[in-house]
């Protein structure tokens, strides 16, 4: 294991330590409702990244996605009164079939035309899971929580803990990729697809893996939403605003590393929880358009990109 | 007759045809490039040189028509496929992965394109072999985006050189060069083609083309007009005509 390595591994171990002391530390509920919607957005925007950051294929598709997963946990519930960890399964096995039958037909289109692809699944989806009666249409389904395990005292603080999990797991996928051949070939079918098939990169496979990954984890990262909120129903759930705020987040991070999703959503997501309890939910929509517009303009390579120029014009200023 | 004459043809293209919509840009094209030959391929604009080259490497399907590729029919292959049989090519505008260095974009090459399994470390010393060879040793870790025109062009062949290649095909490599730089890039073509490596040259520039193939094949609106010895086409009245006009 190269010292990069260790040094990331400290650090998910260090942060998950931190998140269950919380959990028996903190006794007020409400920072771990706050938390976990922040932890929610990090994992999907890393997700996110995967595809349309490295392989700069921009989805919209994500409350897709994300709907899938809660409606996944709400089947699963309903049907079996299946364990957390099984929806969560469940939600990541479907959220993989569903992004390779996604990436199958749509991935061999480009630019504009993928992503408007990726809004109509969500509506067909959304469409189909309003007219589904057995998990509650239109009017949506509650859902019963179960007796929580130890060691946590509340069922929210449970869930904080496993949407760090799966922050973890999304962010250590994301970086083995980014690392690997499988980055270095996404990278290179973002800058150029024929040069990059011309140098023997499989351009259609890579994408369809990125598309499923990146599916995967989306839908296991909602899977744990229908137990967070007791009750799903299909125009929060395929809400367009997780496809919204999850782009914006990673652009505003970055997408080129691993690291700028993360650093966007923990900056949009805690700014818009502040906002929301402060001031106002409408408010905190308006700081995210003006956000959004500020880095396009400012920094279109992100917060990553904008460090990244800053540290290549000292290293010039230094010759 | 030589011995490369008497060979099986690394290339054997057969009747290839290729329309966009009502417009036929190549008309039942047939050649066989020989293992091992420096081909040049001419032809006044728009008369389907490119679009032969997109035919060969994988970007465009044809129909009908067949390419076999060391007896191995490569039609039906998609471009990344015929790339690992050994098929290279570069571009007539150059097409470098923007947000990657030289090195990266050469590791691209050699990550995907390699025939068999090398360590991390081999491949780091063939992709500086193959600059140091191009010349281009001293921007090993220079943005893509800040190369010079001919070094851009150098870049592009050393990246289909990454992908180790029995036949590259250069596509105006050397339009917009001085004629420093043209001399330049074609040694570094003769040099190639020394070591076995059969050679396609998409050319405008004829003392280049004159000076490099060994077999020149013009091409005008879609049709062969003439194919032989370099004297010979340049002699020929139909390619005179095709260029100048009548």
């Amino acid at each position: 294991m190269k010292r990069n390595d260790i040094a990331f591994w400290i650090g998910a171990v260090v942060f998950l330590a931190a998140v269950l002391v919380m959990t028996q530390v903190v006794a007020n509920q409400y920072p771990f409702f706050a938390g976990y919607v922040i932890l929610q957005s990090i994992a999907l925007a890393v997700a996110w990244s995967i595809l349309g950051g490295y392989a700069g294929y921009v989805n919209f598709g994500t409350s897709a996605f994300y709907g899938v997963g809660v409606y996944a946990s709400v089947f699963m519930v309903s049907a079996f009164g299946a364990p957390l960890p099984l929806q969560i399964l469940t939600g990541a096995a479907v959220g993989a079939l569903m992004g390779l039958a996604l990436g199958l037909l749509t991935l061999r289109m480009q630019g504009i035309f993928f992503s408007i692809a990726t809004i109509a699944l969500t509506i067909v989806i959304e469409t189909t899971i309003t007219n589904w009666r057995y998990v509650g249409g239109a009017a949506g389904i509650q859902i019963q929580r179960p007796a929580v395990t130890s060691p946590f005292d509340s069922y929210v603080q449970m869930l904080f803990f496993v949407q760090a999990v799966l922050v973890v797991l999304a962010v250590a996928i994301s970086r083995y990729i980014q690392n690997s051949w499988i980055g270095r070939g996404l990278q290179a079918l973002r800058d150029d697809e024929l040069a990059a098939e011309c140098s023997g990169v499989p351009t259609l496979r890579l994408k369809l893996l990125a598309c499923v990954i990146s599916g995967a984890l989306m839908c296991a990262i909602g899977a744990p939403a229908a137990m967070y909120l007791q009750y799903a129903d299909p125009g929060s759930a395929f809400n367009l605003n997780y496809s919204v705020t999850t782009l914006a987040m990673s652009l505003i991070g970055g997408t080129a590393h691993w690291a700028g999703p993360i650093i966007g959503a923990i900056l949009l997501g805690t700014t818009q929880q502040v906002l929301t309890v402060t001031i106002s939910s409408e408010v905190n929509l308006l700081v995210l358009g003006l956000m959004l517009v500020l880095f396009v303009v400012g920094a279109p390579e992100g917060i990553v990109g904008l460090i990244n120029k800053l540290r290549g014009h000292r290293k010039e200023g230094e010759i | 007759m030589t011995l490369s004459e008497t060979q099986a043809p690394l290339l054997r293209i057969c009747a290839l045809t290729k329309r966009f919509g009502g417009f036929t840009a190549l008309h039942r094209v047939s050649v066989d490039i020989r293992p091992g030959e420096r081909f040049g391929l001419i032809g006044p604009n728009g008369s389907g040189k490119t679009t032969l080259i997109n035919c060969i490497s994988g970007a465009f399907r044809t129909e009908p028509g067949t390419i076999l590729f060391r007896d191995e029919d490569i039609t039906p292959l998609q471009p990344h496929l015929r790339t690992r049989r050994g098929i290279a090519r570069s571009f007539q505008i150059p097409r470098p992965f923007r947000s990657m260095t030289v090195a990266e974009n050469l590791m691209v090459a050699l990550d995907f394109a390699a025939h068999e399994h090398v360590s991390v470390t081999q491949r780091r010393d063939t992709m500086m072999s193959i600059l140091d060879q191009m010349g281009l040793g001293s921007k090993v870790n220079v943005l893509a985006t800040q190369l010079s025109q001919v070094e851009l062009r150098k870049m592009e062949l050393a990246r289909a050189m990454a992908t180790h290649p029995k036949l590259l095909i250069s596509d105006e490599a050397m339009a917009g060069l001085s004629s420093s730089e043209v001399d330049e890039v074609l040694d570094l073509l003769l040099s190639l083609a020394s070591r076995d490596i059969t050679i396609i040259m998409i050319e405008h520039i004829m003392q280049a083309v004159m000076r490099f193939s060994e077999r020149v094949m013009c091409l005008d609106a879609g049709r062969i007009i003439a194919i032989g010895a370099p004297s010979e086409v340049m002699a020929d009245k139909r390619v005179q005509e095709a260029y100048l006009g009548t």
